[in-house]
């Protein structure tokens, strides 16, 4: 081994706590790179396959009934390569050992042979015997949350007749990969599961012989969907057609895409903030070591090394610096990566464990982080290169202090000497201090960010379940009913109060601006399903005449309190009506719309309906309750609110809980990172200063307060700066994380700003405990006895 | 004339891996009240070593030193700091200054933690430096930081200033200035003050020059009469 490749190892491990510290920083921005990337690229590759293979569908419809020959006018619509039309409906099921009313969406298979679209993947069992009217197919995922297994038996109230079915086998379908039911915001496995029959049988149970109300299609290559839908719309509106949608508005696809796209956000910001900071403490590391190796750079200079090998020797070090990181968050990422799929595993249903290893986000984490580590320190050692021999071998001059005009304040003359010795040791170098100030900020910004997650899923459920829903139950009747239904549903037992709400799917036109989504009528006042307004936390009235939008809706309409709105109804006879908008309020999910109830009622020109009921009930009577509703024929759904926020608690307090500590981990690797390497470097260039105020008869506390008084203070200047910028960075995160069913709630606690500052500073102390050890070992004779 | 500072039968080895270094092998030394004492000797001969033991930033490998009577070889690190901010001036041959403070502020440093210090400006006139007294070290030329160095030693009124090649790192010129100021501090204080140079003409400022010679002393001389630096030359 060459002289100079034996020095460079030897200084990697004299310096070894600080290439640890940047190490550890860089390894930080990989973990999260390569865990974003990979897992970017399994949920991208697994959903391709998946739908390629079982040929999940392009368009989705849904009508009231239509006629079978309608498919042959469906598939000579111009770019439609294959239709599918089949029967979905909800349906109320019991489970054997399971209190409450299970929500099952049934979807029809073909009796022959497999369905052309949205195949079925089986998990275990087999398809369904052909001619047995009594055989269902579970999904995965709720068979597993029952215990359920082929042979298995479940009643369902199919259309208000109790039938007994058979499980046949469990499967796994690509229109399903996040199953959502009813009014849910996540997925409730035990509540709600998917049930596929065989035509003929649901066509039986739900009196639609020789018709179907969904259809599915597929495309030919490079078709708008756009064109198709327009077209559908047309054939499907005399049979009650409520809008086509395509696969990006597809409920289960959305929410794929959707975290396909938080990750990609995630894989930008973040690995940015570390790779940054990585690059400021090679910087810092580098510039230090050089300035302690001027004498020798002059030396191998002087006997004749060209700067380019004395830059390459310094190169090597960042290198292997880098490699150190690099290494370490490979080995962070692909635990991440692991840990952050099983948890989409969980969430989303692939037949294939999708756990990939990226090679391309592999590369990219490394060659990023050398370029940055290279790109710190190439003006310390560009610096190096250039000094001439003879001046590099002469010690440095003392850094030249000037008088500040704090200086000549009173302030200044209270302050004792070490104290002052801090300022101008900070005014002296005010970019390394800023910069260290902005690293130590960047901890407590991604502490900040993080824990803010609790917060916001906090005010999440605190305004859609407790403000906006007050009821405790919501039943959904498959078709709309008269209103007198309510007169049914109050003599349930249990039963305080009951309140109806209409639903209708509808089209939002002004100008050339569309929206397709529903309209709500909502009796005024409402007491168990009021409108809500998030951010002012009020009720807001709901006129007789006039329209009440989703502000992120009028943003979309672009109108505003007093514009009008078209909105053209996708049921009955589909009349356009042209509202006022009465008043906007703001929501975090969904885009709502509403009116009064009657003026739904008297558009429609039909006689007063609903289709759904809010329940406040007597818990004493709960499960009297349940059974009553499990063998209600006209209820399709029943929607607990304690159980979504059971589940809703359940699932994210999981999930978020897996992010926030790895990031609070990764935080307070920066925070450590810098600190540390902030202090050390410190020491090692006042070492000589420290060791003779020692022999002037300072203790070990007096001087410790001079050397860690420094990143103290910065670390206290950077708290604020750093709940600023988390702020922001919630910002950023949160309007990129923004879409039309959910936004992210912009709320941090004033708790949340304290523990990340408690956080972070209690990194800090660590890393300068670290460093503090040393000062006890100054050696003080030697220190003074020669010039460095 | 009483005794300030005694050394009895001090000997330091140092081990560097395997080689054992004798520094000093049984040194025997009073520095009386109020005199000016040079410790002459080769490089390597022991008088660093023995300036550190008695200034208290070294401890000896066996023998006594007592300050005023009282034994400093077996007190705690503590009080070794303790015995350092409030009796001993330290002079070094690099001025070792803090170099983001003024001189007035290097002073003031020692003066803030001791119990009856002069006026920072005060101890900088002393030394001839009234007019450069808000100057930063990089501002000044080096026999001005060596004046500070010495301001900032005797600013404490100390009992004992010692000086490690005061002059070393100085032409002969400023060194002579740097002597002037040593020499009136012992003078008008009366702080009993060691000077350890390899510089013979140096002894001629002494009231007794002690020679070292391979960790011991080898011979002492008493002059019979102190030669003011300005006198003197090389």
């Amino acid at each position: 081994m060459r002289a100079l490749d034996r020095k460079a190892l030897r200084d990697l491990w004299r310096l070894r706590g600080q290439v640890l510290a940047v190490g550890l920083v860089i390894a930080s921005g990989v973990a999260v790179l390569v865990m974003s990337l990979s897992t970017l690229e399994a949920l991208e590759q697994s959903a391709a396959t998946y739908y390629e293979r079982y040929r999940f569908a392009e368009v989705f419809a849904g009508l009231k009934r239509g006629p079978e020959r309608l498919a042959d006018r469906i598939a000579s619509i111009p770019g439609v390569q294959t239709v599918q039309t089949r029967i979905v409906r909800y349906a109320t099921l019991d489970i054997p050992g399971f209190a409450e009313p299970v929500i099952g969406q049934f979807v029809s298979i073909p009796d022959q042979g497999a369905p052309l679209l949205n195949r079925l993947v089986y998990r275990s069992g087999g398809p369904l015997a052909p001619g047995r009217h009594d055989q269902v197919l579970v999904s995965e995922p709720f068979a597993e949350a029952h215990g359920l297994r082929p042979g298995d038996r479940l009643d369902a109230v199919l259309d208000g007749h109790r039938r007994t079915l058979y499980i046949a086998g469990v499967v796994l379908s690509p229109e399903f990969i996040y199953s959502l039911g009813p009014g849910a915001l996540l997925p409730d496995d035990l509540r709600f599961g998917v049930m596929w029959m065989s035509r003929q049988a649901l066509e039986a149970a739900f009196d639609l012989d020789g018709s179907f109300n969904n259809v599915t299609l597929d495309l030919l290559r490079g078709v708008d969907p756009d064109d198709v839908i327009a077209a559908l719309d047309g054939l499907l509106e005399p049979y009650g057609g409520v809008g086509a949608i395509a696969r990006a508005d597809q409920l289960s696809h959305w929410f794929v895409t959707n975290e396909i796209a938080q990750l990609a956000t995630m894989s930008r910001i973040l690995p940015a903030i570390f790779l940054v900071i990585a690059a400021f403490l090679t910087h810092m590391v580098l510039s230090r070591l050089i300035a302690m190796e001027r004498s020798q750079i002059g030396l191998m200079k002087a006997f004749g090394y060209s700067a380019r090998e004395i830059a390459g020797h310094y190169a090597k070090l960042v290198v292997a610096i880098a490699l150190v990181g690099i290494l370490i968050g490979l080995l962070i990422g692909v635990w991440f990566g692991r840990l952050n799929t099983a948890m989409y595993a969980d969430l989303f249903r692939f037949p294939t464990r999708i756990y990939v290893t990226s090679s391309a986000g592999f590369m990219t984490a490394a060659g990023l982080s050398l370029l940055a580590a290279l790109a710190g320190a190439s003006s310390a050692v560009w610096r190096a290169v250039r000094l001439p021999p003879a001046q590099a071998m002469a010690p440095p001059a003392p850094p030249v202090f000037r008088r500040s005009r704090l200086a000549s304040t009173r302030l200044w003359r209270w302050l004792d000497q070490p104290t002052r010795i801090i300022l101008r040791n900070i005014g002296r170098w005010p970019v390394r201090a800023g910069l260290t100030a902005v690293g130590l900020s960047a901890s407590v910004a991604l502490l900040v960010l993080t824990l803010q997650w609790n917060d916001s899923l906090d005010y999440l459920a605190q305004t859609y379940f407790f403000d906006t829903q007050r009821q405790h139950v919501m039943l959904g009747f498959a078709e709309t009913r008269p209103t007198s239904v309510l007169q049914e549903v109050r003599r349930l037992p249990g039963v305080l109060a009951a309140e109806p709400m209409r639903i209708v799917s509808a089209d939002f036109k002004v100008g050339h601006r569309t929206h397709r989504g529903a309209l709500s009528g909502v009796p005024e006042p409402a007491r168990l399903q009021p409108v809500f307004d998030d951010e002012r936390s009020a009720v807001v009235a709901v006129p007789l005449d006039g329209l009440i939008l989703g502000e992120r809706l009028a943003r979309k309409l672009r109108v505003g309190q007093g514009d009008s709105v078209d909105v053209h109804l996708l049921e009955g006879r589909r009349p356009v009506l042209t509202l006022v908008v009465a008043d906007t309020v703001a929501t975090h999910i969904a885009m709502p719309a509403y009116v009064h109830i009657h003026r739904l009622d008297r558009a429609l020109r039909e006689r007063p309906g609903l289709e759904y009921v809010s329940l406040l009930i007597d818990s004493r009577a709960e499960s009297l309750l349940y059974e009553e509703l499990k063998n209600l024929p006209a209820v399709s759904a029943v929607m607990l609110r304690q159980a979504a926020i059971d589940s809703f608690y359940a699932t994210v307090i999981d999930h978020i809980m897996v992010y926030i500590s790895m990031f609070t981990v990764l935080a307070c690797t920066l925070g450590v990172g810098v600190a540390y390497n902030s202090v050390r470097i410190a020491l090692s260039e006042r070492g000589r200063e420290l060791a003779t105020l020692r022999v002037l008869g300072f203790s070990r506390g007096e001087i410790s307060y001079i050397l860690l008084g420094e990143v103290a203070l910065l670390a206290v200047l950077a708290l604020p700066l750093g709940c600023v910028v988390g702020r922001g960075l919630t910002i950023v995160m949160a309007s990129s994380f923004d879409t039309e069913l959910f936004r992210v709630p912009l709320t941090i606690e004033p708790s949340t700003f304290g523990m990340a500052m408690l956080i972070s500073l209690a990194a800090t102390a660590l890393s300068a405990g670290l460093v503090r050890r040393r000062v006890d070992r100054l050696d003080l004779v030697e220190v003074l006895k020669t010039r460095e | 004339m009483s005794v300030t500072l005694q050394a009895r039968g001090l000997t330091k080895v140092y081990r560097t891996g395997e080689v054992e270094v004798h520094a000093l092998r049984g040194v025997d030394l009073d520095l009386e009240e109020r005199e000016l004492v040079v410790l002459l000797g080769q490089s390597g001969s022991g008088k660093s070593t023995l300036l550190n033991i008695l200034g208290g930033l070294d401890t000896a490998s066996s023998g006594e030193v007592r300050f005023r009577g009282q034994p400093l070889t077996t007190v705690s690190d503590s009080a070794l700091t303790r015995f350092r901010r409030d009796h001993v001036g330290f002079v070094f041959q690099f001025y070792n200054l803090i170099a983001s403070l003024t001189a007035r502020e290097n002073v003031a440093l020692v003066t803030e933690i001791c119990p009856q210090p002069m006026d920072p400006a005060e101890a900088l006139a002393l030394v001839g430096l009234a007019e450069r007294i808000d100057h930063f070290p990089a501002q000044l030329s080096g026999g001005e930081q060596q004046r500070v160095a010495i301001a900032r030693a005797i600013a404490k009124r100390p009992d004992i200033l010692l000086c490690d090649e005061p002059t070393g790192a100085l032409d002969s010129e400023t060194g002579i200035l740097v002597l002037e100021a040593i020499d009136s501090v012992n003078r008008e204080l009366g702080t009993t003050t060691a000077v350890i140079t390899h510089n013979t003409v140096i002894g001629q400022m002494a009231d007794r020059v002690i020679y070292l010679a391979d960790g011991r002393v080898s011979r002492e001389e008493r002059n019979a009469r102190r030669l003011s630096p300005s006198a003197m030359s090389w």
